[in-house]
């Protein structure tokens, strides 16, 4: 697969690079890996292969070779040879063929999988690019004009053959996209205008004046244009501390939401550094930082307070959820 | 999951601690993902979809961090000695000049200062490989700048209150910075990676820049 166009920031991802964090290494992975683990069974990968994660405006592939493919996450007006491509299923597309897959519509992060994965190198377990320390990945980095996808050696014959098991048929059309009727759509994407996300009180929730602790969660925060894979910047009331705090660095967690000098909070994502020194007024639930992950700039975002045991409780919902999912659809693939 | 045992940095206490995350890590949990032995505390990273995940999750880590206890005496290490070459030249120093205005040390003897002594490393963390390492001279000691820099370049070899932190890459920072080692503190493809464990001690060797050059290259 060539990229012709690399969209506004395509990485490659997986679900990450784990138990380095004593070494300041941050997981980076997908920013939605609940849509990564579906684009992956809905081609008959395993759930931790590496796809390419599309960020609101999505690359444009030259197909050099036959692939099955699945765009699963944020809903893009994704077209082939200039005809819709259907979402949340696998399509077999032929080589030759052209996959725009467009913008954003609703939420901000698709996942493009490929039957067999993308075959970047594994750096410390896992392909998922790093790009605060450029490596892993494609060289590190975002996808570019020119470069190629490195696919599975066999993933036009894997293809074929998958899309035959799963479609039933023969033999698939010569040119174009086939697809099947069945779909599994991520249950991560905004459901709202506004959405709400679950989130314990930080450990230095305490620090903060009466009128802080009630507007974290009273407010309507906006996602800020600045907001990246390190972190979402949310716009709303300033939050004050009681006095100033001097807290040494402390190790930090996907979901923090630290509040630096200026009073606006950040909540840390995939690409966090390791370690922090700014208050944290809250940590974000587990199951609903793939939901903070799909909210565009702009977007609007309520916190709702819970306890440890229920994040986790939601986790383990979510969890048993999706894993009901994929067990459908390993299933379709005769696993 | 986060322990913390002082909020104020003192050295014995962290060592300590490493010692305890040490312990702690060999109990081989396996919905923990990842034990960090940070200055005052320790922090856990477990697996949220663990099936094994016990459902009084900061119960048991209470738990396990007071059997680790018992172990941790067996997990007491000297620590190897790193020796870390450093270019003290004004061309990296950049803040040798408002140091030593600031705080009465001529700048010659800012670096004959820093290298004089063994130093250790009390935490690695914010960005891969970044050690922060305790045991400055308190005549060195002063609060990080007002305004942080929005680059300070990997490499850079920096000081605030009683710590030397060294930057892996470049990224924003607001340490003083005093020099540059040419050594890369952190290579995917080295085993391992990181050239800084917690624990480690350090010694940094003043080298000239034409040493810097060649030890760079």
């Amino acid at each position: 697969m060539k990229i012709a166009k690399p969209g506004l920031l395509t990485t490659v991802q997986d679900l990450g690079r784990l138990g380095l964090q004593h070494f300041g290494v941050v997981p980076c992975g997908a920013m939605d890996p609940v849509a990564l683990e579906l684009a992956n069974a809905l081609v008959g990968n395993a759930r931790d292969a590496a796809a390419l994660e599309l960020t609101v405006l999505g690359p444009e592939l030259a197909l050099e070779s036959d692939a099955l493919v699945a765009l699963c996450g944020a809903e893009f007006d994704a077209k082939v040879d200039g005809k819709p491509m259907p979402a949340d299923r696998p399509v077999l597309l032929r080589k030759g063929s052209v996959l725009a897959t467009g913008r954003a519509l609703r939420g901000s992060r698709a996942y493009l999988a490929v039957a067999g994965g993308i075959e970047a190198p594994t750096v410390l377990g896992s392909r998922s690019t790093c790009l605060p320390a450029g490596f892993g990945g494609l060289e590190g980095r975002a996808l570019r004009a020119g470069d190629t996808l490195p696919l599975a050696a066999d993933a036009a014959p894997l293809a074929l053959k998958r899309y035959l098991k799963i479609s039933g048929r023969k033999k698939a059309g010569p040119a174009g996209m086939s697809t099947v009727r069945w779909t599994a759509p991520a249950p991560t994407l905004p459901e709202a205008d506004r959405i709400v996300v679950h989130a314990m009180e930080g450990r230095h929730h305490a620090y903060f004046d009466a009128a802080a602790k009630r507007a974290f969660f009273e407010a309507t925060w906006k996602v800020s244009p600045d907001s990246n894979r390190m972190g979402y910047r949310l716009a709303g009331p300033v939050l004050a501390l009681t006095e100033a705090a001097e807290i040494l660095s402390e190790p930090t967690c996907l979901g923090t939401v630290q509040v630096p000098s200026g009073g606006l909070p950040i909540a840390l994502m995939a690409d966090h550094q390791t370690t922090g020194g700014y208050p944290k007024i809250a940590e974000i639930a587990g199951a609903d930082v793939p939901r903070l992950a799909q909210l565009a700039p702009g977007g609007s975002v309520q916190f709702a307070r819970c306890t440890l045991e229920q994040a986790v409780a939601l986790r383990r919902a979510l969890r048993r959820r999706l894993d009901a999912t994929l067990r459908t659809l390993a299933w379709e693939f005769g696993k | 999951m986060y322990a913390e045992f002082t909020d104020a940095l003192d050295l014995e206490t962290n060592a300590a601690l490493q010692a305890l995350a040490a312990a702690l890590r060999a109990r081989a949990l396996p919905w923990v993902r990842d034990v960090i032995p940070a200055l005052c505390g320790i922090a856990v990273h477990f697996d949220p979809d663990h099936p094994g995940l016990p459902s009084s999750v900061l119960e048991t880590f209470r738990e396990e961090l007071e059997a680790s206890f018992k172990q941790a005496g067996k997990y007491e290490r000297a620590g190897r000695l790193v020796e870390l070459p450093v270019c003290y030249d004004a061309v990296f120093g950049v803040d040798l000049e408002e140091i030593s205005a600031r705080t009465g040390v001529a700048p010659a003897d800012v670096q004959r200062l820093h290298s004089a002594t063994e130093h250790r490393v009390l935490m690695v963390g914010f960005s891969p490989g970044q050690p922060y390492i305790g045991g400055l001279d308190e005549r060195l000691a002063l609060p990080r700048r007002a305004t942080p820099r929005t680059r300070v370049p990997a490499g850079s070899v920096s000081i605030a209150n009683t710590q030397t932190a060294i930057y892996s890459y470049e990224t924003p920072g607001g340490w003083h910075v005093i020099g540059r080692t040419p050594l890369a503190l952190f290579d995917p493809l080295r085993n391992p990676p990181s050239l800084f464990a917690p624990g480690d001690r350090v010694r940094f060797v003043p080298v000239s820049r034409a040493e810097f050059d060649r030890l760079k290259s």
